[in-house]
């Protein structure tokens, strides 16, 4: 029970984000109307999967420092349900933005930018399918996930602030958060944010242990 | 000061082993001929400034990936070896880096020289898409060096090449074509200053990541 609080607390939090979410009184604004709602949803994803790849490329660092072949498995389950959430976030973001700005695939920097990161990790899965020694693998593959990351950073957080943007926050717009939230929606997007955060790293580490029990059961045999 | 002179020595003798083969300057400067004279052949003119610079830059990205790929496969596993044995990872990334920085600077000026020539230059700023040309060349041969590094402990496979090098460079080459696109209209200068810092910053970034970095990739 100790151990397993987070999850508990994980399934509440988006529970409680998605009730309150659709239920919840939002401010009546132009446009965007009742599809602000989607601000609990697709926000809250790319934040999950950016967890997720820092958690990645935490790990890549460490099995760069030690060796062990266990930093490498959490690196490589983190990225491939990052890519999951990111994913969702794409398509969440879509929906959203077919209704607010009339298509689902605006020329957008940050729209861009979120899917040549989505190429950089799926580059870096076909990475590790081209290589097949493991211990090669892990550390080619760290590297490049290392050497990647900033890189993506730039791309997602830095790029899109220079350039004019249909995303808040970007592009001199100014952020959801001074404009548009009240203080009801507030603490249902930071729920919302804290929940998906950890259900992510949950089914990462189910997945992580999921890796850890195949690489006991081969080793066996 | 060891490190300096190392590098200095290493840059040299890859200075020296291409002066005498001269394969992979004359190869490239084939590349790059052959690939506007036949955007020649396929457009016969470019009026619009925007796309004659993204044509530029499409041109220029492939000619450096196909010239920085092979930085590392022209080396033997045998001299590796011998690498490793007298001088240390972070000079040989270091000499890489230095030596295809050379190598793209020259291939970027024969490009821009070459393609101005067949398609009429609309060029407003001719100084600062010189700058933009520079630093466009010298990024992809920061990026591109690691990456063929990492590259080429997958056996040589251009396609991994590729697949890696893309995502990353992408970054870059939306600055970089901003930054020429201002040019390329005469905008006042003041403007580009933040794309300027920008593709620097990038590059020291990239740099002092591939320093961290290739020690580790270079331990086989």
């Amino acid at each position: 029970m100790r151990k397993n609080w987070w999850k508990i607390l994980a399934a509440c939090m988006v529970s409680a984000s998605v009730v309150a979410g659709f239920i919840g009184p939002v401010p009546e604004l132009h446009i965007l109307n009742e599809s602000i709602r989607n601000v609990y949803f697709h926000v809250p994803m790319w934040f999950t999967m950016l967890t997720l790849y820092l958690i990645s490329v935490i790990n890549s660092i460490k099995y760069l420092n030690s060796g062990d072949i266990k930093h490498d498995m959490l690196a490589v389950e983190a990225v491939n349900t990052g890519i999951i959430f990111c994913a969702f976030g794409l398509l969440t973001g879509m929906q959203w933005a077919n209704i607010t700005w009339g298509e689902p695939w605006p020329n957008d920097p940050k729209l861009n930018g979120s899917a040549i990161a989505t190429l950089m990790y799926l580059a870096y899965l076909v990475l590790r399918n081209a290589l097949d020694e493991e211990q090669k693998r892990a550390k080619i593959s760290a590297v490049y996930n290392i050497f990647a990351f900033p890189i993506m950073v730039v791309l997602l957080y830095i790029l899109p602030k220079l350039t004019d943007s249909l995303h808040p926050g970007n592009g001199g717009n100014s952020t959801f958060g001074d404009l548009d939230m009240d203080n009801y929606m507030r603490p249902v997007f930071y729920t919302a944010v804290i929940g998906w955060i950890l259900t992510g790293s949950w089914v990462c580490t189910l997945r992580y242990r999921l890796r850890l029990l195949e690489n006991k059961a081969n080793k066996i045999q | 000061m060891s490190l300096l002179k190392e590098v200095k020595t290493l840059v040299h003798k890859d200075l020296i082993l291409e002066w005498r083969s001269k394969h992979a300057i004359n190869s490239i400067f084939l590349y790059v001929v052959s690939t506007v004279f036949v955007c020649y052949q396929a457009f016969k003119t470019v009026d619009n400034a925007l796309m004659w610079n993204a044509l530029f830059w499409i041109i220029l990205l492939f000619a450096s990936i196909n010239a920085i790929s092979r930085s590392f496969v022209q080396e033997s596993q045998y001299r590796q070896l011998y690498y490793y044995s007298i001088t240390g990872p972070k000079a040989i990334i270091l000499s890489k880096i230095i030596y295809n920085t050379i190598l793209m600077v020259l291939l970027s000026i024969i490009a821009y020289f070459t393609y101005s020539v067949i398609f009429k230059n609309p060029v407003g700023d001719a100084l600062l898409y010189f700058v933009a040309v520079l630093l466009g060349s010298i990024s992809f041969a920061t990026v591109f060096t690691m990456v063929s590094g990492i590259s080429s402990k997958t056996g040589n496979n251009s396609t991994i090449m590729a697949i890696l090098a893309f995502p990353v460079i992408i970054p870059l080459l939306i600055v970089l074509i901003k930054l020429s696109n201002n040019a390329l209209q005469g905008l006042d200068r003041g403007i580009s200053y933040g794309e300027i810092a920008v593709l620097l910053a990038i590059n020291v970034i990239t740099i002092t990541i591939s320093l961290l970095l290739f020690p580790y990739l270079w331990r086989d």
